[in-house]
């Protein structure tokens, strides 16, 4: 239980006027790789709203270990409203996320560290490129530099494959994984996309309606998948 | 010119608020509050006629109603399909309260063209002065708060994921907005002052690639446009804000063509 970051305990969350989330208990360690799959509407991004602590549990416990303040959440959505004219490089981009008080411009180690992560990413030779002429592929790259900027210890990429083709899929994915196995970085991957799922996670958490199951990536066939999507 | 101090303080208090203006209106454009800024003006203009009727200072009824409605605004910020509908029906109010207080006044027909046009005879030493507090105030909190505005404003969904306190943010700027809507009518007028939180920023950004150099080229673009409206009024005695609307909308259309020609 001491490498555990993340502990969900019967977890459970409804609308006014739909139960979304039912008795969902999971326990996500330190380094873990886990796939958040099932079909629209099941609670994928209900469950991130409260792992984000956007909505609070109908009833059950979501709690960061060892406390929240040791858990650093990077978030990389699906879709962003970034306006294609706005004079935003990528290298600006990824600096928005040193928010700070203080000097509006950023400091000597804060830029040393922007330089850093658009290495890591492999963004380095377009970084004065304005975000809105980037390729999706590149889009997304930004976006997850953005995330690591301030050295989260969980990353959730929330769909963040879903609008790109297969080639920019694997290239954000393999960064991913270098990350999460260089560094420990402990990874949510939710997605539609099992079989990409297969390729890159460790673990998969099923939400279908009503109930949830979880396991070994590797035990996540075919069959199950289409006996939890009629159950 | 400048050996009138009318001219003087016109200079200086255009200045401030080509400054002010070039500043908040990247923010503006960012944010897509074009709309809300011309609300404001004309919120703005109610609450100068308001001053006038209780024999206040224009500027100081200005700000008390701009900042008052800037705070309605922001707590009405959640949902904007609803936002939009309130301002216009502010908006409408805010007129008609204009026209009501400039009645009940009994102020002539050039107190009302100086609120809603502008005047460059009109700012005293004492206006500047405020002017400069005012403007200094503003200043110093868009730097402290810079880059959370700048994450916000940029990329709303990144903030908001991050945990930034969006909302208060979001009711801050609007304050800051009323204040730089406050200062800069007293040059260009209630009815203009859009131009200047608008255009500046908005022909910008199709010459730059980094939000720090967008802020730059905008107070450059509205320094141009008050300096050479004011002189421009002077040596024709047409009104200032003519002027500096036509210099304002050519660099913005100098920016398009140019963006086409880029493109």
């Amino acid at each position: 239980m001491t490498d555990s970051i993340l502990q969900l305990k019967q977890l459970s969350f409804a609308f006014p006027d739909k139960q979304v989330i039912n008795d969902l208990s999971y326990n996500l360690k330190k380094g873990d790789f886990l796939s958040i799959v099932g079909e629209n509407g099941v609670g994928k991004t209900t469950l991130m709203r409260l792992i984000l602590q956007e909505l609070k549990p109908t009833s059950g416990e979501l709690a960061f270990l060892p406390n929240r303040n040791a858990v650093k959440v990077g978030y990389v959505p699906q879709f962003r409203n970034v306006d294609s004219e706005y004079p935003l490089s990528i290298q600006d981009f990824v600096g928005l996320n040193f928010a700070r008080f203080g000097v509006p411009w950023l400091t000597g180690s804060e830029r040393k560290r922007v330089r850093e992560i658009l290495k890591e990413t492999k963004l380095n030779d377009i970084r004065k490129r304005p975000l809105g002429q980037a390729s999706g592929g590149e889009k997304q790259k930004a976006y997850l530099a953005q995330a690591l900027l301030d050295r989260p210890n969980l990353l959730i990429l929330d769909e963040s494959t879903a609008s790109l083709d297969p080639v920019a899929k694997t290239e954000l994915l393999d960064l991913v994984k270098q990350i999460n196995n260089h560094q420990q970085l402990t990874v949510i991957f939710v997605t539609h996309d099992i079989p990409l799922a297969r390729r890159y996670a460790d673990d998969y958490l099923f939400l279908s309606p009503g109930h949830y199951e979880a396991g070994k990536i590797t035990e996540l066939t075919n069959e199950k998948v289409g006996a939890m999507n009629n159950a | 010119m400048l050996s009138y101090p009318f001219m003087q303080n016109a200079y200086m208090a255009g200045t401030l608020i080509a400054i002010i203006s070039g500043i908040m209106g990247v923010f503006v454009i960012a944010r897509n509050m074009s709309f809300l800024t011309h609300t404001l003006s004309e919120i703005g203009f109610a609450g100068a006629a308001f001053g006038i009727f209780l024999g206040w200072q224009p500027l100081n009824g200005m700000l008390l109603f701009t900042t008052i409605s800037s705070i309605g605004v922001g707590e009405l910020g959640a949902k904007s399909s609803r936002r939009e509908n309130s301002i216009t029906a502010i908006s409408a109010l805010a007129i008609g309260l204009g026209i009501l207080f400039l009645s009940l006044a009994d102020s002539n027909a050039s107190y009302a063209t100086g609120i809603l046009f502008g005047s460059v005879i009109g700012i005293s030493r004492a206006n500047v002065i405020q002017m400069v507090a005012l403007s200094v105030a503003v200043l110093i909190v868009i730097a402290l708060i810079y880059r959370f505005l700048k994450f916000d404003s940029f990329d709303p969904v990144g903030a908001r994921v991050q945990g930034l306190w969006t909302r208060t943010l979001s009711v801050i700027f609007l304050v800051l907005l009323a204040f730089s809507v406050s200062v800069a009518a007293q040059i260009v007028g209630s009815l203009l002052i859009f131009i200047l939180l608008t255009l500046p920023a908005a022909a910008a950004k199709y010459f730059v690639h980094t939000v720090g150099m967008m802020s730059t080229v905008a107070v450059a673009f509205a320094l141009i446009g008050v300096w050479l409206g004011l002189y421009l009024s002077y040596v024709t005695n047409w009104p200032v804000s003519f002027f500096i609307a036509v210099i304002e909308v050519l660099f913005y259309f100098c920016a398009l063509i140019y963006q086409r020609i880029r493109a």
